[in-house]
């Protein structure tokens, strides 16, 4: 029967006299949205590939002039520029290393029948379905040197979070630690209640302590999961802007997605900037290609 | 033996309930904080020891609403008494509500942008799920060419830095005349949301068993009138997991809407950070705007509590 559905997709059969064939059916609901991602996503890179070998402002009439790969030779030997990509990756380092301690060991400390076990995860949850750019702002609040409620509780004084310069980064991963940890919590806790309780019972037969089983089962057979949860995590650091754009404008903790902002719509560099966006794409496409790796992976479990 | 090894299991389990609880609440002492500092008098707001115990105020609420400038002069007192009593609020905060010349009260900023917040996310929101709906039908009981490549492109423009895509539609708006628009914002966020909604549709679709349809189409069914009939209603939950999904991306949205959108169509998250401003901003209108705009994010995540994982992974993992 099955085998009959899909032979229908002959548009001259006989069901396709009846209505629509599964030919036009497929081609009609299908193609809109490949067209409406083409027209809005492929067709502007394409439109702004053109303007990455100009140095076009759109600030002014003047046209553009065509500059060749000038704009990617001086962005890759800008220093400022490889400073910004430093200062991302420390941050991406620091902010998912945080959420998976984090967020693994909720899952962990999760991991057992207690009452209202649902109601308590769900308010877990609650900080990751909140907007990056409002919780910047109420965490500005939070953090504030004289009557922030961080510096108060831990007996801070008059600590600057925010303004000095080596700290402002870590205050900006700490902030997305507690935001994302209960995404990581989330996916971790799924593999954890996958894993076959009768291989801790097996263990326990075999007296195995629990550094053993933690390393020897429950680790392994989390991996996958946790890794998805980590490259996800690693690429929406990577592109974090939001939250960093709220907390602070130290030049310490500018972000690339922070410098492309201001070069685009603050310096109106545009030409540049295209070229700038091309670098960040190619990264980006490059562990979005590992992310769905893994993703078809689990799937396939 | 083993009644120690459950001893020991009993006093680590309450252990680490005990921890989940601490966890809990310094999870959610942030939110407690700014929830409590919109119902906060002013004075009581940035006090240091934090002002913890405190007689609620809808004040900051009247505030957030009303376009307000400052007290010259304090104001006659039986022009205090016959004022309405959310006016004595802005009178009391050393502040009066300004007026048109018609004696209109001026609304501050606030209710638009959360007008146009709702008008974007809800009609963006329909848009991403109608059109991810069919796609999704189209690719779980079709062969089509290329299947996994063209989920993976549909993919990977969810995975695109918004400034990078901002850039080259900011100049495209520009020539078409979208910029600061609804209709702009709304295809952004279509776009950006049917991806999502694609795949976590596919997840949902596939879980249809084959054989409703097929029994429909023997009976006499055309294939389209079996879609609407009978796998529709079969994905309603599902479809409307990934509204909400798509409602609450939408209407946290930040970047796009601080680059396309200054005043017409502008959203609330670049709106309510803006007030801050220079000087001695006011943290309980701020906390205000900010609580009314989590609210519907709050209350979305507990209708959505059964789908979390399964929208968060789009689709990959399901419960």
């Amino acid at each position: 029967m099955t085998a009959k559905i899909y032979t229908r997709l002959d548009a001259n059969s006989a069901a396709a006299a009846k209505g629509f064939s599964d030919l036009s059916i497929r081609n009609l609901f299908i193609i809109p949205t490949i067209a409406f991602l083409i027209i809005f996503n492929v067709f502007p890179l394409l439109y702004s590939l053109g303007y990455s070998f100009t140095d076009f402002r759109a600030s002014t009439n003047a046209p553009a002039n065509f500059v060749g790969l000038r704009n990617y030779r001086e962005l890759l030997t800008d220093p400022f520029i490889w400073r910004n990509f430093t200062i991302t990756a420390k941050y991406v380092i620091i902010s998912v290393t945080g959420q998976v301690i984090v967020g693994f060991g909720l899952a962990m400390l999760l991991n057992r029948e207690f009452p209202l076990k649902g109601l308590v995860t769900t308010l877990l949850l609650l900080p990751m379905m909140l907007s990056m750019a409002v919780v910047g702002l109420f965490w500005k609040l939070l953090y504030d040197p004289s009557f922030g409620i961080i510096n108060y509780f831990l007996g801070l004084g008059k600590f600057e979070w925010l303004a000095d310069p080596n700290v402002a980064l870590y205050a900006i991963a700490l902030t997305d630690i507690w935001m994302w940890s209960p995404f990581v919590m989330l996916l971790s806790l799924a593999g954890l209640s996958a894993v076959p309780k009768h291989l801790y019972e097996a263990a326990e037969i075999d007296r195995a302590s629990s550094l053993y089983t933690f390393f020897r089962i429950t680790l392994p057979l989390v991996a996958p999961i946790l890794m998805i949860a980590i490259i996800f995590r690693t690429m929406e650091a990577f592109k974090t802007f939001d939250l960093a754009y709220i907390l602070s404008s130290q030049p310490n903790a500018e972000l690339i997605a922070i410098r492309l902002y201001k070069m685009a719509f603050l310096e109106w560099q545009t030409g540049m900037s295209s070229a700038f966006a091309y670098i960040v794409l190619i990264m980006v496409v490059a562990i979005t290609n590992i992310y769905v790796k893994y993703l078809n992976k689990v799937k396939e479990r | 033996m083993s009644a120690v090894r459950t001893q020991k299991n009993i006093w680590l389990n309450r252990t680490a309930i005990v921890a989940v609880l601490v966890a809990l609440v310094i999870m959610l002492v942030p939110i407690y904080w700014i929830a409590a500092t919109a119902f906060k008098p002013r004075n009581l707001a940035t006090t240091v020891p934090p002002t913890v115990s405190f007689e609620p105020t809808v004040a900051p609420f009247v505030k957030l609403f009303v376009k307000r400038s400052q007290l010259r002069k304090p104001v006659p007192d039986e022009e205090y008494q016959s004022a309405p009593w959310w006016e004595k609020m802005v009178l009391d905060g050393g502040e009066k509500v300004v007026r048109t010349g018609r004696g209109k009260i001026r609304s501050s900023g606030y209710g638009d942008r959360f007008m146009n917040s709702i008008i974007i996310s809800v009609i963006s929101t329909f848009l991403a799920v109608s059109m991810g709906t069919l796609t999704a039908y189209g690719f779980s009981r079709f062969k089509v060419k290329g299947e996994d490549d063209w989920l993976f492109f549909i993919l990977s423009t969810r995975m695109l830095p918004p400034v990078v895509v901002a850039i080259p539609m900011y100049l495209m708006y520009r020539v078409v005349g979208l910029n600061d628009s609804h209709l702009g914002l709304i295809i952004l966020y279509t776009a950006f949301n049917l991806s999502f909604s694609v795949w976590i549709m596919k997840g949902f679709i596939d879980e249809i068993p084959k054989e409703y349809e097929e029994a429909a189409l023997v009976d006499g069914y055309t294939r389209m009138q079996a879609f609407f009939k009978i796998v529709l209603p079969e994905a309603m939950t599902g479809i409307a997991a990934t509204a909400v999904f798509c409602f609450i991306t939408a209407w946290n949205e930040y970047a796009f809407a601080l680059i396309m959108t200054n005043r017409n169509a502008q959203t609330a998250p670049p709106y309510i950070p803006s007030q801050v401003g220079s000087g001695l901003p006011d943290w309980t209108v701020i906390a205000a705007g900010t609580f009314l705009f989590l609210l519907p994010v709050a209350i979305f995540t507990f209708l959505l509590r059964n789908h979390l994982l399964r929208g968060m992974s789009f689709g990959a993992i399901r419960k």
